[in-house]
C-alpha cells in the first residue's frame, strides 16, 4: 500500500504545481513579506480542485491519514458546505517544514495572491512562535507512517476490532496535557525514603561555636519528623501528583494489548502535534490577518482588484452580531499594540494615568532600543516580539486593555434557563476579560487530571476534574467514562462538581453510576 | 480521480446506514426526518454518531459577544449561541431516499415488486455518447475543443510553454453528439384516498402521512416513473394537492363511494391501465354513511376498480369515534383477493407493522 500511495502523490505533485503566472506572484510576494522582516520556512503552494481540498482539509491538512470513517464524515460535511457556498476555505497550511500550502484552483487571481500572503504569515508564526518550538516538522512523513502502521494492525486484527479501539481512543484524545512538551519529565524526583531520614539529613553547614544556633537540636528533630509524615504519605499515593496527560498515563499504566498501546500512542503523538495550534489560534489567524493586509494593501494589489480585495477581506475579518471573530480580536490586537508601542503607551506612568483624554492624546515615543532593526518602529519591533513569546492565554492577559474592550464592544454572555435564550451579562472589562481568558485558556475544555492510579487499592483509576464554575455534559460524560473504562481495562472514577455540589461518576466498563445531585433538565445540549 | 478519502467516506455511510437500519422502527413512528425531506435526500438526526468526549454542556459555559446590547438584554443577532465548534449541533445524515428503501425493503423483508406483465411501454431517450465536428454552438464541448487545438499547435510547432495560449479554429470545434434510444419505461401511479370527515383527527392524518411517505419511498425505487394523486372526501370527493391532502380539515358525513367514482374517472382518464401499474392506498377510520353505500362500493370495487390495479390497499386508521365497520364489510368481501390488503393501525408504533402488510405482496 505505501509504494501505491507515493506514486500516486508524485504524481499529483506534479499535476499540482503552480501554474507559471502564479509562480511568478508567489516570488513576489515571498519576496515583499521578506522585507517586511517575516522570516518562513520553504512553503510548497499545490493547485487543488475542490474534492482535493476537502479531502485535505477534512484530513486536517494532511494529505496521507490513517483509515477512519470521521474523515469521511468531515469531507461530506464540507462538500456540502461547498455545493451550497456556506463556506469557502480561504486557506490550508501546515506546521511542517518545508511548509505545504493548499490553493483552490478556481479561486479568482486576487483570492490566490491574498491566500499567499496569508499563508506566509502562518508560516512566520509556525516557525517562530515558541509554543511550535517542539512540534514535529516532519510531521507529514509521521503521518504516513502513522497511516501504514494503523493499516498494518488492521491486517493483523481486524479492520472492526482497529476502528473500535480508535474510536475509543479518540473520545479521550482531548485529555492531554498541552504544557507537557515544555516540561521536563517530573518523575525523577523520588520522595526521601523515611528509614533513611536522620536529624542529620537536615543538617546546614556551620562552624562549630555556631553549631547549636544555625542547627538547634530541636528544629532538625521537627523537620524530620515533618519529612517522614510527608514521605509516608506520598508513598502511598500514585501518582505522586496529578497528572493532567491523561493520554500519557493510560498508555504507560494502561493494561493492553501491544497493538492497542500502539494505537493509542499515535493518537496521543497527534494531538499532541495539534495542541499548540488550538493554544495559538487567536494569535496564529490575527498575525496572518494582519500581514496579508499590510502586504496587499501596500504593496500586492493592482487598482482594479482592490474591490474583490475588500470584499472578501471583510467576509474573513467579519464580527457577526453577538460573535467573536479570532481573526478579527487578532488582528486588532496587533495594529493595538503596534500602535501603543510607537506612541509609548505602556510601562507604569500610562498605566496609572487615569485622565482619558491625556491617555488618547498619549504620544511619547520611547528611546530607541539597541536591539531595533534599523528601520523597525518600536510597535514593530514589539509586535514581532509578541508573535515569537506569547500564547492565546499570555496574549490577552498582556495586551487586551480597557479602551480595546470598549472600543470592540465586548461583553459576555450567559444562558438563561428559564427563557431559553442567550442573554448578556456584563460589559465589565474584568468579566469579559475573565471569561476570554477561561475560553482560550482550557482551548473550550474541561481540565481533567489522574489524581490516583490505583483507587481504593483495586487497580481503578481516579480522574478529577478542576471544576472551574461551568458543568461537564452528563450524558457525553457517561459514555466517555465507559470508553475509558475500557481503555484502562478496569473501572474508572471521575469527581467533579455538578450545580455547586460534589458529584462523583463511575464506569466499571460494563455500568455506570452516579453519585451527586439531579442535574436540571435544561443543561442537557 | 478517486481520493485516497473515498473509502473512509464509504465507511462513514455504512455506519450512518447501520444506525438508520437499527432505529428503523423508531424513525418510522416519529417521523422527524419527513420534515426535512429534500427531492433526492432525507435529513436523520443522528446525535449519537458523534464521537464522546468530556467536554461542557452546550448552554452552561456562556462566552463572550460582541454588539449591541445592554446587559440583561437578548443577544444581539439570533439569541443564538456563537457556535464554530465542532459537534456543538447535533449531526443530521442525508440519507438518499434510494438508501432509504433498500434499508426499508431489507428490514421489512419486502419482495421487489415486478411490473405488471402487460406490455411495457418504450421511451425514446436522446443520449449524449459521442463527439462530432459539427453542431450547434450550444452543445461545444470545450475541453475537447482546446485539447484538439493544442494537439494542432503543438503539431505545427507554434506552441509555446512561456506564452501559453491557445485560439481554437473552425476545425479545431468539437460538439457534443447523440443517439436516440429505446428503453422500457415502467411506471406507476399512486392514488392515495382519505376520509377527511369530522372522525378523522390531527394524529389519525400524522400517521397517514408516515404512510404515504414510506410507500412512495418503496415504490419509487421499484418504478423509474412515479406519479402522486391525492383524493379526499367526506360525502364529496375532490382531488387535492399533497399539501391540503395531510392538512384539509372538513366536517360532514362519510359516502365511501364518491371517492371510488372518483378514483375510477382518475384512472380513466390519466392513466390507461394497460400502461400503468397502478396503486389504490385508501385510509379511513371506517365509517360510512349507510350499508347501501357500502354494498355500491363493494360492487364498484370488484368490477371496477380491481381489475385495473396492481393493488388496493386499505388502511383503517383507529380513531374513538370511527365504528371499523368498513374494514369487515371490505374482509368479507375480498379476503381471498390477491390484490386486496386490508391493515389495521392502531397508533404510531403500528406503521412499521401495516407498511409490511401493504408492500409485502410484491405487487
Amino acid at each position: 500500500m505505501p509504494n501505491v500511495a507515493t506514486t500516486e502523490t508524485v504524481l499529483h505533485r506534479a499535476q499540482r504545481r503552480l501554474p507559471a503566472n502564479l509562480e511568478e506572484q508567489r516570488l513576489r510576494i515571498l519576496a515583499i513579506a521578506k522585507r517586511h522582516g517575516l522570516d518562513t520556512f520553504d512553503t510548497v503552494f499545490e493547485m487543488c480542485d475542490y474534492d482535493e481540498i476537502n479531502m485535505i482539509a477534512a484530513y486536517g491538512g494532511f494529505p496521507v491519514r490513517y483509515p477512519h470513517w470521521r474523515w469521511g464524515m468531515e469531507f461530506q460535511q464540507m462538500a456540502k458546505g461547498y455545493e451550497y457556498g456556506l463556506q469557502k476555505i480561504y486557506e490550508l497550511v501546515i506546521n511542517t517544514k518545508p511548509s505545504y500550502a493548499y490553493l483552490l484552483d478556481n479561486n479568482a487571481f486576487v483570492d490566490q495572491k491574498l491566500v499567499m500572503a496569508h499563508v506566509y504569515g502562518h508560516v512566520d508564526f509556525f516557525k517562530n512562535n515558541c509554543w511550535f518550538a517542539h512540534t514535529n516538522r516532519k510531521m507529514l512523513d509521521q503521518m504516513a507512517n502513522h497511516a501504514v502502521r494503523v493499516r498494518k494492525i488492521a491486517d493483523a486484527v481486524g479492520e472492526s476490532a482497529t476502528e473500535a479501539w480508535l474510536d475509543l481512543c479518540l473520545s479521550v484524545d482531548n485529555l492531554i496535557d498541552p504544557y507537557l512538551i515544555h516540561d521536563r519529565p517530573r518523575g525523577d524526583v523520588q520522595p526521601l525514603d523515611a528509614d533513611l531520614i536522620t536529624p542529620q539529613s537536615f543538617r546546614l553547614p556551620a562552624r562549630n561555636h555556631m553549631e547549636s544556633y544555625i542547627n538547634p537540636p530541636d528544629v532538625l528533630l521537627r523537620q524530620q519528623e515533618a519529612a517522614e509524615a510527608e514521605a509516608v504519605k506520598v508513598r502511598g499515593q500514585f501518582p505522586a501528583s496529578p497528572v493532567r496527560d491523561v493520554l500519557g498515563f493510560i498508555l504507560q499504566h494502561g493494561k493492553m494489548r501491544a497493538w492497542q498501546a500502539e494505537l493509542l500512542e499515535i493518537i496521543r503523538d497527534e494531538a499532541y502535534y495539534f495542541a499548540p495550534q488550538g493554544q495559538t489560534k487567536i494569535m496564529n489567524e490575527g498575525w496572518a490577518s494582519y500581514w496579508h493586509t499590510k502586504l496587499m494593501t501596500e504593496e500586492i494589489l493592482d487598482d482594479s482588484e482592490v474591490i474583490d480585495y475588500a470584499d472578501h477581506h471583510s467576509g474573513t475579518v467579519v464580527m457577526r452580531p453577538g460573535q467573536i471573530n479570532p481573526y478579527k480580536i487578532g488582528i486588532e490586537l496587533y495594529r493595538d499594540i503596534e500602535k501603543r508601542w510607537d506612541r509609548g503607551q505602556f510601562g507604569k506612568e500610562w498605566f496609572d494615568c487615569d485622565n482619558a483624554t491625556v491617555r488618547r492624546e498619549w504620544n511619547r515615543p520611547p528611546t530607541a532600543d539597541p536591539s531595533e532593526k534599523p528601520g523597525w518602529t518600536p510597535g514593530k519591533t514589539k509586535i514581532f516580539e509578541v508573535r515569537k513569546t506569547h500564547n492565546d492565554v499570555t496574549f490577552l492577559d498582556a495586551f487586551l486593555t480597557e479602551d480595546f474592550c470598549k472600543r470592540a464592544g465586548l461583553f459576555t454572555y450567559e444562558f438563561d434557563k428559564k427563557s431559553g435564550e442567550y442573554l448578556v451579562d456584563s460589559h465589565e472589562f474584568a468579566d469579559v476579560k475573565q471569561k476570554l481568558l477561561f475560553m482560550v485558556g482550557g482551548r473550550g475544555q474541561p481540565r481533567v487530571s489522574v489524581t490516583d492510579g490505583n483507587h481504593g487499592n483495586r487497580g481503578e483509576l481516579e480522574l478529577t476534574h478542576d471544576h472551574e464554575g461551568v458543568d461537564i455534559q452528563l450524558d457525553w460524560a457517561q459514555q466517555t467514562l465507559g470508553n475509558l473504562a475500557t481503555l484502562w481495562g478496569r473501572p474508572v472514577h471521575l469527581k467533579t462538581v455538578i450545580e455547586d455540589k460534589p458529584a462523583q461518576l463511575h464506569h466499571d466498563g460494563r455500568q455506570f453510576t452516579y453519585d451527586g445531585p439531579k442535574p436540571s433538565g435544561k443543561a442537557k445540549g | 480521480m478517486p481520493l485516497n478519502i473515498d473509502q473512509d467516506v464509504q465507511r462513514f455511510r455504512n455506519i450512518v446506514k447501520g444506525r438508520v437500519r437499527k432505529d428503523l422502527k423508531r424513525f418510522m413512528s416519529e417521523g422527524e426526518m419527513i420534515g426535512k425531506q429534500g427531492d433526492k435526500y432525507v435529513k436523520i438526526p443522528l446525535p449519537e454518531i458523534n464521537i464522546p468526549r468530556l467536554r461542557y454542556g452546550k448552554n452552561e459555559a456562556g462566552g463572550v459577544g460582541q454588539g449591541e446590547g445592554e446587559d440583561g438584554e437578548k443577544m444581539p443577532g439570533d439569541g443564538q449561541k456563537a457556535g464554530d465548534q465542532p459537534g456543538e449541533h447535533e449531526y443530521e445524515a442525508e440519507v438518499s431516499l434510494e438508501e432509504l428503501a433498500e434499508i426499508l425493503g431489507e428490514e421489512l423483508k419486502l419482495p421487489r415488486i415486478e411490473p405488471k406483465g402487460r406490455k411495457q411501454v418504450t421511451a425514446t431517450h436522446d443520449k449524449y455518447t459521442g463527439i462530432a465536428r459539427i453542431g450547434p454552438n450550444s452543445l461545444r464541448h470545450t475541453r475537447r475543443t482546446f485539447q484538439a487545438s493544442l494537439q494542432r499547435q503543438v503539431a505545427a510547432g507554434a506552441w509555446s510553454p512561456e506564452r501559453p495560449m491557445l485560439v481554437p479554429t473552425r476545425e479545431d470545434m468539437r460538439f457534443r453528439s447523440w443517439k436516440a434510444k429505446q428503453e422500457p419505461q415502467s411506471s406507476a401511479a399512486i392514488l392515495y384516498v382519505m376520509d377527511v370527515s369530522g372522525s378523522m383527527g390531527k394524529e389519525q392524518k400524522e400517521i397517514v402521512r408516515l404512510e404515504a411517505f414510506w410507500i412512495d419511498t418503496w415504490l419509487k425505487a421499484n418504478y423509474k416513473h412515479l406519479e402522486t394523486r391525492f383524493i379526499i372526501h367526506d360525502a364529496a370527493a375532490k382531488e387535492v394537492d399533497r399539501d391540503t391532502f395531510f392538512r384539509v380539515k372538513e366536517s360532514g358525513g362519510t359516502l365511501i363511494s364518491s371517492a371510488y367514482t372518483l378514483i375510477e374517472r382518475t384512472i380513466l382518464d390519466h392513466y390507461p391501465p394497460e400502461e400503468w401499474n397502478l396503486y389504490v392506498f385508501q385510509f379511513s377510520d371506517g365509517d360510512n354513511w349507510s350499508a347501501s353505500d357500502t354494498k355500491i362500493c363493494m360492487e364498484m370495487l370488484r368490477d371496477r376498480i380491481l381489475p385495473k390495479v396492481n393493488l388496493f390497499a386499505y388502511g383503517q386508521v383507529e380513531s374513538e369515534y370511527g365504528s371499523g365497520q368498513f374494514l369487515q364489510d371490505i374482509a368479507g368481501g375480498f379476503s381471498d383477493d390477491e390484490r386486496v390488503v386490508i391493515s389495521r393501525i392502531a397508533d404510531r408504533s403500528a406503521i412499521m407493522a401495516s407498511i409490511r402488510d401493504f408492500l409485502g405482496k410484491g405487487r
